[in-house]
């Protein structure tokens, strides 16, 4: 739905672009194509990591250890599992809410879901590359630490 | 560009598809599911990058750098964090497109500040995602987390301020800025356009 959305408007914007200038869309089209080749090589080993690390950590081995008994314990390691895998929301956020439904905790759920998405260690050589070393790691680590704190505000929320 | 050169820069992409073969072999019973992994993943790049490259080539060759400085800059106000989180809250897509967004920004003059915010909300506050998450973990569930996170990436945003040190953020600037030459055909279009 939304990468709908989103191709309507690069498509809009690139046929108004090229009905205003010619030259200026194509210098645009080779820097995109440029920036999206940039980033290629780098994009090809987070694949791979991501791959070995899905097959390793299946949905059936996450929630065994991500029971609502797992304790702070549990909030870690799912904040660690969040933290390392990269999985698409339209996949993650199903699969976060079959396994709220048999039995996962909510504060584990919620710090996996916000490590999710805040927390990228397979994508931080091409986070390094844009913002250097020190201020990737330092984004990721700032957003793991928050990630718990948010995920103990969202589960005294929802059992409000 | 050589392929002695493009060798040289796909050589850790290279060593990461020799190492999931050697891992292939040794656990040939989670060779399937990492085989779909890497095929779902994939598919994701090829249907939802693209577009992101092309919007991001179109605001570097359209964006002049005074305006996106007085929207994004230094002094723009409230207005640049406001753009940033809107701009991110639009997005869709993997974080890792919003790197390469920001690259463009950071050369634009947008401020340290407003790109941070920009990248939290790339990573937690898009609209589509959020429906999405109460559909699936339930509205309070949803609301919350993004009730915490909007001051949460605010948060980040000015801890890492304080964190990073100056000179590495001008050196990421620098960086930013050293973009490649287009093109020789390119170049000549555009003297001959002039």
């Amino acid at each position: 739905m939304d990468t709908v959305i989103l191709y309507i408007a690069a498509i809009t914007l690139f046929v108004v672009s090229l009905f205003r200038d010619r030259t200026k869309t194509k210098q645009a089209l080779i820097k995109g194509l440029r920036a999206l080749e940039g980033i290629m090589p780098q994009f090809l080993v987070v694949l791979v990591l991501v791959a070995m690390a899905l097959a390793v950590f299946s949905p059936q081995t996450i929630s065994r250890y991500l029971g609502a008994g797992s304790g702070f314990l549990g909030v870690i390691l799912a904040g660690l599992v969040g933290s390392i895998t990269l999985i698409p929301g339209f996949v993650a956020f199903p699969a976060a809410g079959e396994l709220l439904r048999n039995g996962a905790g909510t504060i584990q759920i919620a710090s996996f879901v916000s490590t999710l998405m805040m927390v990228g260690v397979v994508t931080l050589p091409m986070e390094m590359k844009v913002f250097g070393k020190r201020a990737a790691i330092a984004r990721n680590s700032l957003a793991f630490v928050f990630s718990f704190i948010a995920a103990a505000f969202v589960a005294w929320v929802v059992q409000l | 560009m050589s392929i002695l050169h493009i060798l040289k820069r796909y050589c850790s992409a290279l060593v990461a598809l020799i190492v999931l073969g050697v891992f292939a072999l040794v656990f040939p019973s989670l060779a399937p599911r990492a085989g779909q992994s890497l095929l779902s993943q994939a598919t994701t790049m090829l249907l939802v990058v693209p577009p992101i490259f092309l919007l991001l080539g179109l605001l570097d060759v359209w964006v002049p750098r005074e305006m996106l400085i007085r929207f994004m800059g230094e002094g723009s106000g409230f207005k640049g964090p406001f753009l940033a989180f809107l701009l991110g809250s639009a997005a869709a897509g993997p974080l890792y497109g919003a790197f390469s967004v920001a690259a463009v920004l950071m050369k634009k003059g947008a401020s340290f500040m407003n790109i941070l915010i920009f990248i939290g909300a790339w990573s937690t506050t898009k609209l589509p995602m959020i429906l999405l998450e109460m559909n699936a973990l339930g509205f309070r569930f949803a609301l919350a987390r993004l009730a915490i996170d909007i001051p949460g990436i605010i948060l980040i945003a000015l801890a890492m301020k304080a964190v990073v040190p100056k000179a590495e953020i001008e050196r990421i600037y620098a960086e930013a800025a050293k973009e490649k030459p287009i093109g020789p055909k390119a170049q000549a279009a555009m003297k001959a356009k002039k």
